[in-house]
């Protein structure tokens, strides 16, 4: 017979979230990424012929495959959008105050969400230019590229 | 042509609670046995029950399983469950009752987002090689968000005061309201300082604990249900690109679609409830609806998603909101808005009238 379900101590789970796959990123993101190693920037013509950066696998208008045609870009770029993060998370790509902006690179027709280093939030104005700040020890992430105020 | 013969005829919602004790499936007991007693039906009377929530809140894959304890799901039920906010949930049950086979359907959201980190949890929604290794967080998209809104002239930092201003003063009468401030102003607000530059903390939605639950019914079997049952007269879904940086940020064009497609004409409605969580989304979408805080529609009257944001269940309580104010009579003609995704990415929205 089971017939005592007091527990004494707390029952505790440890749980790890986690998306434990690893897969190839293919010749569009996979380019990407690759040209972030060295030192360079990408994005791909839509259907509507602007330069999506970054780079695409299928048009967000039309959902058709854009090829894997990459158009160099930058390397400097425009700050479109901005945000100022006064205490950084964990989680985010630098450990002290930064931008989470919406940079356009040069050449490119739509901005990307990246970090800009600016040390502080006087710095930074929609239409600002910034340049890319790659990682000397590239992941092969996105968080390779950060950028930083021109002059 | 979608049937508009059903209609929402029981509903109940938890209080937003910043940390509630219970469990998610305690917190929705109690509330989906209240809808049921609104309705005044038997639970076996039910023919499709479906429900809405997140794994990634509770942090265990088939999490939402042990939700289903909330319906009884023996003897065995017809259900299902969609990875969203309840008000898809909702979407689902009234698709299953267009079929005609059935007369009752019951759906559901839940989530507490007390237990984890809300701003890390959400990041692992976006895409996974340009976005989630950023841990680009909601406040900090919605803070870019807000910052175009801003420079595209279409809105002020005053205007977006105005919308808290409005959701905490109506949260003063919501019991489920989880920030509420009968007395706050425009000036008290705009001196407080930046959290996510341009937003400041009153911008940004609570972190809330909370379940909702509905029940419908079709044609006649709702007229003897409910004395005067909230008629869902349209509800449509429409989604955008996912970047961000593909799309028009202070526009909304899926909102606009969706109240299109679900029947909204532009003409009169006496309350809208919109799942806008940061105060300049609410702007936005009150602009894809043609209306606006100043006008003769009731802008949240409940307070909205900024007096409390139980996610996974605060679409569905936007619906629940309103459909309230056609049952209790004081309103005809309707419109709730829920939404998925990061910067009103997708966007749903019904209406509803009197009969």
């Amino acid at each position: 017979m089971c017939s005592d379900f007091r527990v004494s101590e707390p029952r505790v789970t440890e749980t790890k979230l986690e998306f434990p796959y690893s897969r190839t990123l293919g010749p569009v993101v996979g380019a990407f990424l690759a040209g972030l190693r060295e030192g360079k920037l990408y994005g791909i013509r839509g259907k509507d012929g602007r330069v999506l950066t970054p780079p695409l696998e299928y048009d967000p208008e039309t959902g058709e495959s854009l090829g894997t045609d990459l158009v160099p870009v930058g390397p400097e770029g425009t700050v479109v959008a901005w945000t100022w993060v006064d205490q950084p998370s964990p989680k985010h790509p630098l450990t002290h105050p930064f931008s989470f902006a919406l940079v356009k690179p040069d050449g490119a027709d739509t901005p990307l969400v990246s970090p800009v280093d600016a040390g502080s939030s006087d710095r930074m104005s929609t239409g600002m230019k910034v340049r890319p700040r790659f990682n000397p020890e590239p992941h092969g992430l996105i968080t390779d590229l950060t950028w930083e105020p021109v002059a | 042509m979608p049937a508009t013969d059903i209609a929402i005829v029981g509903f109940a919602q938890s209080p937003s609670l910043r940390d509630a004790n219970p469990s998610e499936v305690q917190l929705l007991v109690p509330v989906v046995t209240q809808a049921i007693e609104m309705a005044g039906i038997n639970r076996r009377e039910i023919g499709f029950t479906c429900a809405g929530s997140c794994d990634y809140l509770t942090g265990g894959p088939f999490a939402f399983v042990s939700n289903l304890e909330a319906a009884g799901a023996w003897p065995p039920i017809s259900e299902s469950h969609v990875e969203a906010d309840g008000a898809w949930a909702m979407y689902e049950a009234w698709m299953r009752l267009q079929e005609g086979d059935i007369d009752i359907a019951l759906a559901f959201g839940s989530g507490k987002s007390s237990p984890s980190n809300p701003a890390e949890v959400w990041a692992q929604q976006l895409d996974p090689y340009y976005l989630a290794p950023l841990g680009v967080d909601p406040i900090s998209l919605a803070g870019i968000q807000a910052r175009a809104l801003l420079d595209s002239g279409k809105a002020t930092e005053e205007d977006f005061a105005k919308v808290v201003v409005n959701s905490r003063r109506n949260a003063a009468a919501n019991p489920n309201a989880q920030l509420k401030d009968a007395d706050t102003t425009v000036e008290a607000l705009l001196a407080e300082p930046y959290f996510r530059t341009p937003l400041r903390k009153h911008d940004c939605p609570p972190i809330s604990d909370g379940a909702v639950a509905v029940v419908m019914a079709r044609g006649d079997k709702a007229r003897e249900l409910c004395s005067r049952p909230a008629w869902i007269r349209g509800m449509d879904h429409r989604i955008e690109a996912h970047q961000p940086g593909v799309r028009d940020l202070t526009s909304s064009p899926s909102t606009a679609l969706a109240a299109r497609k679900a029947g909204y004409d532009g003409g009169p409605l006496d309350v809208v409830e919109l799942s806008g969580t940061f105060s300049p989304q609410e702007l936005i979408l009150l602009d894809a609806l043609g209306l606006s805080l100043d006008g003769d529609t009731k802008v949240n009257p409940s307070g909205g998603a900024l007096a409390g944001n139980p996610i996974m269940a605060v679409g569905l309580v936007r619906i629940v909101e309103a459909a309230a104010r056609i049952i209790d009579g004081s309103a005809n003609r309707v419109l709730a808005h829920a939404t998925g995704g990061p910067l009103l990415q997708q966007n749903l929205v019904c209406l509803m009238e009197g009969e």
